[in-house]
């Protein structure tokens, strides 16, 4: 069973569709039990940062998230649950994230104007170093992006994925079992299927 | 480089697609769950379900399009039409859209959209404005402009309002496209930025349902006003119109509903030809 975070953030309904278009046994849950029997996690999130984690503490996931993300299982965080797992992010002044990646979170500036924001659209990843989860997928594949804010990291060892709009920004990030992305697999029809059809095989092979 | 999105756009009444002439004059051609995966398979960025259901009871049904859609259809998807309340954002985000339009609410109370994108997010707000051109006839309601009368906020904001001695720029119109409100179109779209909209779905009343192109100089005025994604609609009758849009107009993305839905382009087709034309498109 694959359990997709339930803690009163985004649109849960895609993600476990899509899951469970590639196979997967879905639970959307908010019990910390659920996750730490789950073969696998997903975190997603949209909206604001502060909200996401505030949510989160109130629905008294956090250690749960933490502990299914370190765990080893195959852990995947989405959109704005992929940021708040990086250590901080500048929106509404400065809040503290999970820190389990080592980077920050602030907002697209000193873009020409012709660039707006939010990023919106199909954008092209690169990818960096060879990634079980993007088996498959092609280098400079484009996938759906919407956001204001990017995450950025020093450290290159975490960086799947980078992609470009007016400057590179973390479009994906992976340590062990862990996967983060910025963009949204569940909308990214044939290619993002697939990122989720990686993960769902690599969580069969856990189990 | 970040692709220019071709988004179909479908018009839904009573849970069927049909698609208005000018807003009138409409024909009845199919299940909009279907369309919606024909649009998947084809390639289109994004897909546009406007709700043009008259009756408040029959709104449920749209609730069922947009979370069946959403169970096939892995591609991005905007709902609008009769969005009055927050609530009515939360359905249908809960019911698989990823944004949803406002027109008329926002007009009616523009704090609304602050409201909105405070709760669910910048980034599935859009505000979808009707603009109609004021050179030539001054069409402004006679009590002067407003929903139901001159809008309550003209007091607080009177630089949103068109100069009514002149004919220059742009005048919105709500209630699908039927009342004046003596609102000036560009500067609204800055205003609905500000408040926390993350996107401009702009249609020119002028060239909906003409096949003429879009307004393009109304496109560009926006398009430069605002530092967020702009979409084109209106008057689209061939891939040419897309191209001007895109180039001329400056818009992010393009809307067109006809000539996709009766088969006349397909989305891959439109893209090939923008694509030879130097427009970046994810192909």
């Amino acid at each position: 069973m694959i359990a997709v975070v339930d803690y009163g953030v985004g649109n849960l309904r895609s993600v476990a569709k899509a899951l469970e278009k590639v196979g997967a046994r879905v639970r959307v849950t908010s019990s910390a039990s659920d996750l730490a029997d789950a073969q696998a996690v997903v975190l997603p999130g949209v909206g604001a940062f502060a909200r996401c984690m505030g949510n989160l503490e109130e629905a008294g996931l956090r250690e749960a998230v933490c502990r299914a993300a370190t765990s080893g299982k195959p852990f995947l965080g989405i959109c704005v649950g992929m940021q708040i797992l990086f250590d901080h992010s500048d929106e509404f002044g400065r809040v503290e994230g999970l820190g389990l990646l080592p980077g920050h979170v602030s907002r697209f500036e000193g873009l020409p104007r012709e660039l707006k924001v939010p990023h919106m659209g199909w954008n092209e990843i690169k990818l960096r170093g060879a990634s079980p989860y993007f088996e498959g997928i092609a280098d400079n594949e484009r996938f759906y992006f919407v956001h204001s804010y990017r995450v950025l990291s020093d450290d290159e060892q975490v960086v799947a994925a980078a992609c470009d709009y007016g400057g590179s920004f973390v479009a994906a990030a992976a340590r062990d079992n862990l996967l983060a992305t910025q963009f949204h697999p569940e909308k990214s029809q044939s290619a993002g299927l697939r990122l989720l059809a990686n993960f769902v095989t690599r969580a069969g092979e856990n189990s | 480089m970040l692709a220019k999105r071709i988004i179909p756009c479908l018009d839904v009444k009573d849970g069927r697609v049909v698609k208005g002439v000018n807003f009138v004059d409409l024909r009845d051609a199919g299940d909009p769950v279907e369309c919606a995966m024909r649009y998947d398979a084809e390639g289109a960025d994004e897909l546009t379900f406007l709700d043009i259901t008259a009756s408040h009871e029959k709104r449920d049904i749209m609730l069922d399009v947009v979370s069946r859609t959403a169970e096939q259809a892995f591609m991005p998807l905007t709902v609008g039409g009769g969005v009055r309340v927050v609530e009515d954002l939360g359905a249908l985000l809960r019911a698989g859209a990823d944004k949803v339009s406002i027109n008329t609410a926002a007009v009616i109370n523009p704090d609304f959209v602050g409201e909105a994108a405070r709760v669910y997010g910048s980034q599935c707000v859009v505000v979808a404005v009707d603009a109609r051109r004021r050179d030539g006839q001054l069409r402004l309601a006679e009590d002067g402009g407003g929903v139901d009368g001159a809008p309550d906020w003209a007091g607080t904001w009177p630089e949103l309002l068109v100069d009514k001695a002149g004919t220059d720029g742009w005048e919105i119109y709500t209630h699908g496209g039927r009342r004046p409100t003596g609102i000036d179109a560009v500067a609204w779209c800055r205003r609905m930025e500000e408040l926390g909209a993350g996107e401009v779905l702009l249609t020119s009343m002028d060239r909906d349902g003409t096949r003429d192109g879009y307004d393009l100089e109304l496109t560009r005025a926006v398009a430069d006003a605002v530092g967020v994604p702009v979409i084109a609609s209106g008057g689209v009758g061939g891939p040419g119109h897309l191209l001007e849009g895109l180039t001329t107009g400056g818009a992010d993305a393009v809307l067109a509903a006809s000539i996709f839905h009766y088969g006349e382009y397909s989305i891959a087709e439109c893209k090939r030809y923008l694509a030879e034309r130097g427009v970046v498109v994810r192909v």
